[in-house]
Formats: C-alpha cells, sequence, structure tokens
C-alpha cells in the first residue's frame, strides 16, 4: 500500500491575507501542492471603470495597506504615461525616497516581525522582546523610519495624500530633508549587521532553478521605472507587458496565476532584484552581501529574507544620495490640474514583494473605461506553488510539525500579500 | 486579574488598519504588558479562540464565511470594534455594490468556475448592517492615536473620546487658508468625520471625504455649493459621494440613492 502524506495549513499566519496550503504526497508522488487562497476578492478594476483617471492612483492604493505607495506610484505613472506628461525629474527623485521609505518599513516588517520568529521557535516578535530587546527595539524603530518618512513626506503614512499626477502637493522642507537623512543615518548600523544576522539563521538549503524576473536601470537600482529583464534573457517595456505575461485561474483560489508566456512560473521580489541588479546595489550593500557569500544569482527562494537584509542597506543608501543630490525647483502641484485627453497608459514599478503592473485606458474626458493591475503576489503565487511541489518529497522525512513550519517559512520568505492578490477577478 | 483578552480580525480589506494597528509601536511593547495579545493572525502563529475581550474587526463583510466568522466573532466578544472604514462605512470597495447588474453577471460567470463558489461574493457591507457594533473607529485608516484611545477606554472602562465634528475644525485648528472658500476647490471637509488631523487640506489637497459622514452631515447643501461654486457636474457629485460612505444613510441620496 503506498503511504499517503497530506499537509494543510489552514490559515498561515504571520502573512498578509488569508490564505492556506495543502500538500498530498502518494508514495513518492507529489499529487498536489496548492495554495489556496480564501481572502474574498474585491473587484478593484471593475468599480475603477467610470471614475476620474486623477483618482486612479487614490482608489488603487487601497488595493494593499502595505504596499500602498508602489501602488500609488504605478497608477501615477500609467495615467501620465496615457497622458504624454513626462514628469521633472524633482518629481521622480521625491516618487523614489517615498518608495523606499516603504520598501524599508516593509522590509523591516517582514523581515523581524514576520520571518526572523520561525528561526527562534517563537510565534511572534514580541515573545523575543525579553530575550532579544535589543533586536526587537532596533527592528520596530527600522519599521518606524520608513511609515515615518511616507508621513512626513506623504501627508500620512498609510495611504499618503500628497502624490498625484505630475507633482506633489507639498514639496518637503530643507528641514525635511535633513531629518530623514539623520533617522535614515541612525539606522545604517543596524541595516548592516542584520545581513550577518540574516546570514548566521539556519536557512533552509533548498534550491530550486526558475526564472527571477525583476525591473532594471542602466545607471540606478531600479524600483520605480526601467525595463523587466529576466534571468531567461526577457527584456521588455512595460507596453509590452500582456503580450509576454499570461494570467490563468485556478479553481480553488481567489488569486490568479501568472507564467511567462510558452515558459513557466516565475519569482518577483527581493531575491529576483539582488540577482538580477547587484551590480546597481550600494557599495555597502554589496560588500555585506559579500561577505556573508552571497553570490547571485541564488536561486534558493528562502533567501528572499537575506535578500531583503541587503536591500535595506541599500534602501538606506540610496535614499540618503537621493535626499544630498536633490534640488528643489518645483512648486507643489493642485491636484487634478491638468488637460485630459484620451490615451491608454502603462506602468511596472517594484513593490517590496516585487513588480506591480498597472495600466489604465480612459476616454477624451479622462474617465477610466479599463484598468488592468497584476500584483507582485499574483505573480509569485504560482511559483510559491511549484516551490511547495519541489519541497514536498522532503517534508516525508520530517515530523508533520516541522513539515508545516517549512510550507509556511517558505510561503512567508515570499512576503505574500493576499489582499493585494484578490484585488480583482476578470470582469468579461 | 487576569489580562484583557484582545483579538485583531480581518474580513475583506486591505490591511492597512492592521498596519495602522502594528505602527502603535512606540508603545506596542508596553500595551502587550498591559493586555493579552490572543488573536492577531498578520502578527503572531500564537492565536485562541475567544471569548475575547475587545475584538478589532477591520474588513467589510462580503461572503457567507465572512457572515458566519463575524456572528461568532459577537458571541464570543465583549466588546465587537469596527476598525477603520471597511467595517465601518464599506469604503472604497463598497463602490462594487453600484456596478451594473450586466457587469455583475459577468463577474459571477467567471465566479462559477471557481471551486470555492459556495462562498460566492456578495455585495459589501459594514458590520453593522449584520451585527451590534459597540464602537466604530472611522478613516482608512483610523490614526493610531484612534486606535489608542479606543484600547485605552476598553482596557479602563471608559468611554474613548471620539471625533464626530466636521474635518473643517481640526483644519481650521491648523490655521489652514479654506480650500473650499478662498480657493473654490471641492472640498469635502464640512460634511467628513473629523480624526485625521485635515490630513489632505494641510497638505495641500483637498479632503476627499475618507472617513465618511460627520454627525448630522447636510449633504445636500455641499453637494449644492459643490455644483455652483466649484462646477461639479452631477456625475462628479455622485463620484465623491459615492467614493468612500455612499452606503451611509447621510451621502446616500447624493450618491446616487440607495442600492
Amino acid at each position: 500500500m503506498s503511504q499517503v502524506r497530506e499537509i494543510r495549513v489552514d490559515y498561515v499566519a504571520r502573512i498578509e491575507g488569508q490564505a492556506e496550503v495543502l500538500i498530498k504526497v502518494v508514495g513518492g508522488r507529489v499529487e498536489e501542492a496548492k495554495l489556496a487562497v480564501f481572502e474574498p476578492p474585491r473587484f478593484f478594476e471593475s468599480f475603477m471603470i467610470g471614475r476620474r483617471c486623477g483618482e486612479a492612483h487614490e482608489i488603487a492604493s487601497r488595493i494593499c495597506g502595505i504596499c500602498h505607495v508602489p501602488h500609488q506610484v504605478a497608477a501615477l505613472e500609467a495615467v501620465e504615461d496615457g497622458l504624454g506628461i513626462e514628469v521633472d525629474d524633482q518629481t521622480r527623485a521625491l516618487r523614489k525616497l517615498l518608495n523606499y521609505a516603504n520598501h524599508i518599513s516593509s522590509h523591516a516588517l517582514s523581515v523581524y516581525f514576520l520571518s526572523v520568529p520561525d528561526y527562534f521557535g517563537k510565534p511572534d516578535i514580541i515573545s523575543m522582546a525579553s530575550e532579544h530587546p535589543d533586536l526587537v527595539r532596533n527592528a520596530i524603530r527600522l519599521k518606524k523610519v520608513g511609515d515615518d518618512i511616507t508621513e512626513r513626506f506623504g501627508g500620512r503614512a498609510i495611504h499618503p495624500v500628497t502624490l498625484v499626477v505630475n507633482g506633489f502637493t507639498r514639496i518637503p522642507t530643507k528641514a525635511d530633508l535633513e531629518w530623514a537623512k539623520m533617522e535614515l543615518l541612525a539606522m545604517k548600523g543596524f541595516a548592516m549587521e542584520g545581513v550577518d544576522f540574516v546570514a548566521d539563521l539556519d536557512i533552509p538549503d533548498f534550491e530550486r532553478r526558475c526564472e527571477h524576473i525583476a525591473l532594471s536601470q542602466e545607471d540606478q537600482y531600479a524600483i520605480n521605472e526601467g525595463r523587466l529583464i529576466s534571468t531567461e534573457g526577457l527584456d521588455i517595456s512595460p507596453r509590452e507587458y500582456r503580450a509576454h505575461i499570461e494570467e490563468t485561474h485556478t479553481d480553488y483560489s481567489w488569486t490568479k496565476r501568472s507564467i511567462v508566456r510558452g515558459r513557466d512560473s516565475f519569482l518577483v521580489g527581493p531575491l529576483a532584484r539582488v540577482n538580477l541588479n547587484f551590480d546597481k546595489l550600494s557599495d555597502d550593500a554589496k560588500e555585506a552581501a559579500k561577505r556573508v557569500g552571497f553570490k547571485p544569482p541564488v536561486f534558493n527562494p528562502f533567501m528572499a529574507v537575506l535578500a531583503r537584509a541587503i536591500e535595506l542597506i541599500n534602501a538606506i543608501d540610496d535614499s540618503v544620495s537621493i535626499i544630498e543630490n536633490l534640488r528643489i525647483e518645483k512648486g507643489p502641484v493642485i491636484e487634478e490640474s491638468f488637460e485630459v485627453k484620451a490615451g491608454d497608459g502603462f506602468a511596472i514599478v517594484e513593490a517590496p514583494r516585487g513588480i506591480l503592473y498597472h495600466s489604465y485606458s480612459f476616454d477624451s474626458k479622462g474617465m477610466i473605461k479599463k484598468a488592468d493591475v497584476v500584483t507582485p503576489t499574483a505573480h509569485n503565487s504560482r511559483n510559491i506553488e511549484r516551490d511547495l511541489e519541489a519541497l514536498a518529497p522532503e517534508l516525508r522525512e520530517i515530523s508533520p510539525e516541522e513539515a508545516i513550519l517549512k510550507c509556511e517559512m517558505l510561503v512567508r520568505a515570499y512576503d505574500p500579500c493576499i489582499s493585494c492578490s484578490v484585488h480583482l477577478v476578470e470582469v468579461g | 486579574m487576569a489580562k484583557p483578552k484582545l483579538a485583531v480580525v480581518k474580513m475583506t480589506g486591505c490591511a492597512g488598519c492592521q498596519m495602522e494597528v502594528l505602527r502603535i509601536e512606540d508603545k506596542l511593547l508596553d500595551l502587550v504588558g498591559a493586555i493579552d495579545m490572543a488573536y492577531f493572525y498578520m502578527a503572531t502563529s500564537a492565536n485562541r479562540h475567544g471569548p475575547y475581550d475587545v475584538a478589532l474587526v477591520e474588513g467589510s463583510v462580503s461572503t457567507p464565511r465572512e457572515l458566519r466568522e463575524l456572528k461568532e466573532l459577537r458571541e464570543r466578544s465583549k466588546l465587537l470594534i469596527a476598525l477603520g472604514d471597511c467595517a465601518c462605512t464599506g469604503c472604497l470597495p463598497s463602490i462594487v455594490n453600484w456596478v451594473p447588474p450586466q457587469e455583475s453577471a459577468k463577474v459571477y460567470e467567471r465566479f462559477l468556475e471557481i471551486h470555492s463558489k459556495k462562498e460566492s461574493f456578495q455585495k459589501v457591507y459594514p458590520l453593522s448592517a449584520h451585527v451590534r457594533v459597540d464602537l466604530e473607529l472611522r478613516g482608512c485608516p483610523p490614526h493610531r492615536d484612534t486606535i489608542l484611545e479606543a484600547l485605552k477606554g476598553a482596557l479602563l472602562g471608559i468611554k474613548p473620546f471620539l471625533r464626530e465634528h466636521p474635518v473643517c475644525v481640526e483644519c481650521k485648528m491648523k490655521e489652514n487658508v479654506c480650500l473650499l472658500v478662498c480657493e473654490g476647490r471641492p472640498c469635502m471637509g464640512p460634511v467628513t468625520a473629523a480624526g485625521c488631523g485635515a490630513a489632505c487640506p494641510s497638505n495641500g489637497r483637498v479632503c476627499e471625504g475618507c472617513y465618511g459622514p460627520m454627525s448630522d452631515a447636510n449633504a445636500s447643501s455641499l453637494a449644492e455649493i459643490l455644483a455652483k461654486r466649484c462646477g461639479l457636474s452631477k456625475e462628479d457629485l455622485i463620484g465623491k459621494f459615492r467614493k468612500y460612505a455612499g452606503l451611509m444613510p447621510a451621502f446616500s441620496k447624493e450618491a446616487g440613492g440607495a442600492i
């Protein structure tokens, strides 16, 4: 009789949103490995139809309470692309600063609040406080720096309000910029130690080669613009995205899944970014990565935690350099003060957990006729299952508790954002 | 005496309100000394089922599964607090309630392919449409000070101080120039509940109404002013009043009628 082993995680804790993992191994064969999302869909793309294009980013922000800034930036860039608006360098720099602030907050949360407790056998960060008080206080403070910069520059920490089409409604003062620089530099030491700390964790030894996809720019670490490149030679503009990336449904999950046309599932997020853009990292980030033996490309999905720690250094360094090079020349703009016209716009932005695609079509009055948003977790969802499939055979060798923990750790390493991924079910 | 048990529960929403709970970080370590964090899936894997002294519920109700969970939670919780707009008003996702039936039908057709169709999506409603809610914390998201105020009130057994006056009061206290009166821009401040510290007008942007209606809001009067003074069309007005709180009785007429 063949041995049947089922592993079921009913509600994966310490991730954003509601999802379960189901794995069935019969004999030596993996019969199923599913990431089933039971979080209900929210239809953003259907109810954005008929709204003004100048509101797209404000509405899209509510797709996700964690990566609201990248959703706003992607929506703004897509709308500006459709309107033919070329934004100035100051606006681009401030948007990049805000997206980095979001990456800092989200990565600090993912690494220290969500992933690290597993390696200490603890249920959460708070229960680590008595044994590791400095670590916990610094982790909280690092997350807070990202939130505080968003609040001071964006007018609110979650769903900021100053970002609008063609600029900002409030321009930071010199004092704001100096303050942000000091706050960032104060956390640099902890971010540097963080790489060694994470590298010393007992990260599972597991490798599965798959396509890694990230934004890339020639002259900088790309998070807000650039071309989409991959470890398998993909090299496209945001406008060409739909011709290359395909979405499919499953019958057990609210999240749609992406594959590269004619190929397979792929991985997006910090590991893909660090693998593909290693040379563009700040010197200290690169040094830290080399010191702990991170040699790109790394194909162990659990190593995303280390990639986040590396990116935390880069985010601090690059933010400081943006502040130092920023010349404020343009004043605030009034929301929706642009000329509307018909158009189609496309944008791809790196959210902390990977590439985020936004596209809008609007009519001559600037009213949205079609909205298309594909989130990082939708991009990763099929790849998580492929990893679970590959992981399944070794799960037979360990206790059910350990097997469940390992599945959860894998899912957490992707830092999925389930609410994001179920923002839609395709209309029509 | 045992510490009061707190649950943070998520229904249909973006997790932004839970993120705002985590933003009480300065006081988080003190707070966990005073309460027993019994259930908070986004933050811990040690979750216990009730009864709870306080349940903070983020998100709206949009599936039968959520409705069952909410009713059960109500029975197991002494105090049930609606955390944020989705839970209080339905917020932005409630706009979908007005999506034309033929569009919804297309959506449902797709749904039938999905195995979890037993949990088919229904319209978006706030918690109070289904159960008794003891306290509503408005905002998208509610400010962390408001959440802290509510938690302190719950711990001490006293009524928290929540602002029901309009955003205009906070805006005046910040000495902002009035965007509506002085610049003729379409600001929702006069009918919107305060609590954000006039976040948008203080940053050069009109209030979009993300805290929903204040107490005794005169929506029709503001709609008239926005039409006459700011030149908003009927569609613009419906769009504005429907955006964050179109399901609320105070806004429903201007939002294009009840659904």
